[in-house]
């Protein structure tokens, strides 16, 4: 699907080059090796196995940057019937970087809200690379809060490099805007699940990120910064961003084991932007077996396991 | 030339003795002036109203009743749980902090007493890894808060930070939705929060518990923002305007109730918690030449004793 190939796919870019190329000339010159072609095919399926199973932390975070991933609305598309979209944070403006509304997951009626990048230039300036701004976190708190207020579940997909860093976003209360999200969205009454589609760098991802659970996609990272920032603080050099990246331990198997996330969500082999329509469905449905579960609890009880979620994260001496 | 030469050998420069830092230089308007007369001033400059810097025992002193704090979680020290290396160990620069500040963490959490109003306090301190929010801060903000909803008490935190601690990872990220999520808990049980915001205030800090306050208070010319000025100038490309991301550009924009010199500091905020609390304060608690002059009239209050202070608190 993808032209944008990775260095370290390129083995298995090549190789399925040569199958494409083999498998054109047995059919213009009406040759016979469709062994060695199956041989190729084995191969393939053997080496993108091999690849994809032991990626570094620096190579998946490529992956959750990979410019053919799928992204918030790409989800929506596929998963939510009868999408409605809402505009506007009702104080200053509309924020294109994040996406917020209504619709159909299935058979439940869901609120969503989501960080949106671009994917040509000029959608990507249009979405300011997925970095919104206050107006962004207020739209968003608007459509939890209006799903609050009719009993719905909060689908949350984070992606983003981080919330904008710039004059206009300091005038209009950057911090205040995320603080105010993590605190009213503590204590919302009705599930939140979040999942990080992407890149979950920062404040400006836990800005919609408060919730009863927390997933990753497998090709993602969630931190505290990312690791160019990282790498320029701590390492006054922004180029070691691999080093800082592994430092930080942001992939979903670290975090699982830092108890940060509840859980994985699998991608199609390659990763989530060789196959937009699977991985959807497993997303799709992970969200529906989650909400199964939460729906049970009452609104005092899920408030309280949330508080609580957050209250045994970190680690210090006693 | 020769008379430049060394005329004896063996010859030591004088080594330089430890001096006690008798002088501070005013970093806005360059005035010398001698600690003592600063320390005075609650480290305000005499000549252009420059804030200074100050540590947690410095607030206790200009705020805390007879400089009286009752700390608690003093033991709370951070972890190196992801091993983590930069140009230094994160393990050494624990260690190192602890030695250099005298503070087990970047904040210390206790009891005091502000005009007579009990009160839970945290204090951080900029000095000791950049008032940086790991694990330990948030875990004593989110004991502290838990200590005011037992005690039916106010809450108030001093805010001095760099933003969450990097050195531990998406851990540091979740200490802001940790202590975000109690003080939720705290506006509930219906109790007061006061922000004090002080220079510098960034990052995951502003954009958790210093933005969060019924009442957000500034330090006049505190640095308070999301993003680092060095990051937006960066991203932008070109230079900030003045007083940028300052206490009257927050107040300007709406962020703070109030910008309070340090000389104001103590009756301003009682009056927060007069308004906020329903507690009565007895007459000998009020201390101090810091007292306006309409204070007096209190006295002629009957005392209550401690009995009716928990039923009015329960109450509240």
């Amino acid at each position: 699907m993808s032209e944008f190939v990775l260095d370290f796919e390129k083995p298995l870019f090549e190789l399925e080059s040569r199958i494409r190329e083999m498998k054109e000339y047995s059919e213009n010159e009406n040759v016979e090796i469709a062994d060695e072609i199956t041989r190729l095919q084995q191969k393939a399926k053997k080496l993108r196995a091999e690849i994809y199973s032991k990626l570094t932390r620096w190579q998946r975070l490529q992956l959750a940057r990979h410019p053919q991933r799928p992204y918030t609305r790409d989800y929506i598309e596929r998963m939510i019937d009868g999408f409605f979209e809402m505009h506007g944070d009702r104080a200053f403006g509309d924020d294109p970087a994040m996406i917020a509304g209504f619709g159909r997951l299935g058979d439940k009626k869901v609120a969503i809200v989501g960080h949106q990048k671009g994917r040509t230039t000029k959608q990507k300036l249009h979405r300011n690379f997925g970095m919104p701004h206050p107006e962004g976190y207020r739209k968003a708190l608007r459509a939890m809060r209006l799903a609050a207020k009719f009993k719905r579940p909060i689908i949350c997909l984070v992606d983003t490099p981080g919330a904008f860093p710039g004059i206009g976003a300091e005038e209009r209360g950057q911090a205040e805007a995320i603080a105010r999200n993590l605190f009213e969205m503590s204590r919302l009454p009705v599930p939140i699940i979040i999942i990080i589609i992407g890149e979950g760098a920062s404040g400006g991802a836990l800005g919609i990120g408060v919730g009863d659970r927390v997933l990753m996609m497998e090709n993602t990272w969630y931190s505290v910064i990312s690791p160019e920032g990282c790498a320029a603080i701590l390492w006054r050099d922004s180029t070691k961003a691999e080093e800082a990246a592994e430092a930080m331990k942001l992939t979903v198997d670290d975090l699982l084991e830092l108890g940060v996330v509840d859980s994985c969500i699998k991608e199609p082999t390659g990763g989530a932007h060789q196959k937009y329509d699977a991985a959807a469905q497993i997303l799709k449905e992970t969200i529906l077996a989650e909400l199964v579960e939460l729906e049970k609890l009452p609104p005092e009880d899920l408030i309280e396991a949330r508080v609580e979620k957050y209250a045994k994260m970190g680690f210090f001496n006693e | 030339m020769d008379w430049f030469k060394r005329a004896k050998e063996g010859l030591q420069p004088q080594k330089k003795k430890e001096m006690p830092e008798l002088w501070l230089k005013c970093n806005a308007c360059g005035e010398i002036i001698y600690k003592k007369e600063l320390e005075k001033n609650f480290f305000v400059c005499t000549k252009c109203n420059f804030h200074f810097r100050m540590k947690s025992s410095e607030y206790i002193a200009n705020l805390l009743d007879d400089n009286q704090f009752d700390e608690f979680n003093s033991n709370l020290t951070s972890v190196d749980f992801l091993k983590f290396k930069a140009s230094k160990r994160y393990s050494d620069q624990i260690k190192t902090a602890i030695k250099k500040t005298g503070q087990n963490d970047a904040i210390r959490t206790g009891f005091g007493k502000i005009h007579g109003h009990e009160i839970v306090v945290c204090i951080m301190d900029f000095s000791f890894i950049g008032g940086s929010m790991g694990s330990v801060v948030g875990e004593k903000i989110a004991r502290a808060v838990d200590e005011a909803i037992k005690r039916h008490l106010p809450l108030m935190i001093i805010s001095a930070s760099g933003g969450a601690r990097m050195m531990e990872g998406a851990i540091s990220l979740m200490q802001l939705a940790k202590t975000s999520s109690r003080l939720a808990k705290l506006s509930e049980a219906g109790l007061p929060y006061i922000s004090l915001i002080t220079d510098p205030t960034t990052g995951g800090v502003t954009a958790s518990y210093a933005m969060l306050g019924d009442i957000n208070i500034a330090e006049p010319g505190a640095l308070i923002g999301f993003a680092g000025p060095r990051v937006i100038k960066q991203t932008i490309g070109q230079d900030l305007p003045d007083g940028f991301q300052r206490s009257d550009f927050q107040l300007h924009h709406g962020f703070l109730d109030a910008v309070v010199s340090r000389h104001d500091m103590k009756n301003k905020l009682k009056e927060v918690l007069d308004f906020t609390m329903d507690v009565q304060i007895a007459a000998e608690d009020l201390n101090g030449e810091l007292m306006p002059e309409t204070m007096p009239e209190l006295a002629e209050l009957p005392l209550p004793d401690s009995d009716n202070l928990a039923d009015e608190a329960v109450n509240n």
